[in-house]
């Protein structure tokens, strides 16, 4: 495979709090680490599809704070911030993620866990997410992302309601 | 002190792969405990051990048919598992896509940068040469 594979992110669930999503780019680990570390880069691809990065400012150092503010298609405009507690790059780095735009305005914080291993030039991205609760995990996905919200479900639902018929 | 039950929902049920396989199998249809043993190779306190799990959170059902107790699935909690993984995973693959793009620009610029520092190396090596 020399080539990226778009839409590959492979989602896991290791328990009720914890989400881990794994992707393959292929590029090398310092510049993964680059985009994912750089406001620059970060802002063209935190938002996805579902809107624009306004601004980006990045602390890279433990302790340090980073904050993202989008404007999503829908017009309403959202920050994200936290903190970074552990860095090794470009190996991996654990950051804390607060959503401003909660019911009650922050939510609790997630703790991010990104971790970077590269085999033959190809670099496996690692991003586990662990929530404090149930319900904070619940509220990740309503996360000011409602431009995807509502698409019509893919293969995987398909999936469900089979089983649902079955 | 009791220990609080670690399977609490839907999401822990699915976690675990072994479950996963058991869902799988029960979707093409009703299956005994036997059958299930048989189709994964996994001892039957195994089986059984999951399937309470499974029916715990409603992800199984189970009727008895005779002798048989018949397990199948239950898609409604499902769905809602399924729901929440699509739309984080789609979020993900948006995001990841895009990540792509901008590692593609960043190592086309190294490898030109790469492609020109060559080029003046050699320039200068010819230069070298001609004198």
């Amino acid at each position: 495979m020399a080539t990226t594979t778009k839409g590959s992110a492979v989602l896991t669930l290791p328990s009720d709090t914890e989400i881990l999503v794994t992707r393959e780019f292929n590029a090398p680990r310092h510049l993964v680490w680059k985009v994912l570390t750089e406001p620059d880069l970060i802002k063209r691809w935190w938002a996805g599809q579902r809107g624009t990065v306004t601004s980006a400012s990045v602390d890279l150092r433990v302790g340090g704070a980073w904050r993202y503010v989008m404007t999503a298609d829908g017009g309403f405009e959202v920050g994200f911030h936290g903190e970074f507690r552990e860095i090794d790059a470009p190996a991996s780095m654990v950051q804390t993620e607060v959503y401003e735009g909660a019911p009650d305005g922050d939510s609790e914080p997630t703790l991010n866990h990104y971790a970077l291993t590269e085999l033959d030039g190809r670099t496996t991205l690692t991003v586990r997410t662990v929530t404090s609760s149930k319900e904070l995990r619940d509220l990740i996905i309503d996360s000011g992302m409602e431009g995807g919200m509502q698409e019509g479900y893919d293969l995987l639902e398909e999936l469900a309601a089979a089983l649902a018929a079955s | 002190m009791a220990r609080a039950a670690t399977t609490t929902d839907a999401f822990n049920a699915v976690a675990e792969p072994r479950r996963r396989e058991i869902l799988d199998a029960l979707a093409g249809g009703e299956l005994a405990v036997g059958d299930l043993t048989e189709l994964l190779g996994l001892a039957q306190p195994q089986v059984s051990k999951h399937l309470r799990v499974l029916r715990e959170v409603g992800l199984v059902d189970v009727r008895d048919d005779g002798r048989r107790r018949l397990y199948r699935v239950n898609g409604a909690p499902l769905r809602a598992v399924h729901e929440w993984v699509v739309r984080y995973e789609r979020l993900w693959n948006e995001r990841f896509d895009l990540v792509d793009d901008v590692l593609d620009e960043l190592t086309r610029t190294a490898s030109e940068a790469t492609e020109a520092s060559k080029a003046t190396t050699t320039t200068e090596e010819e230069t070298g040469r001609g004198d």
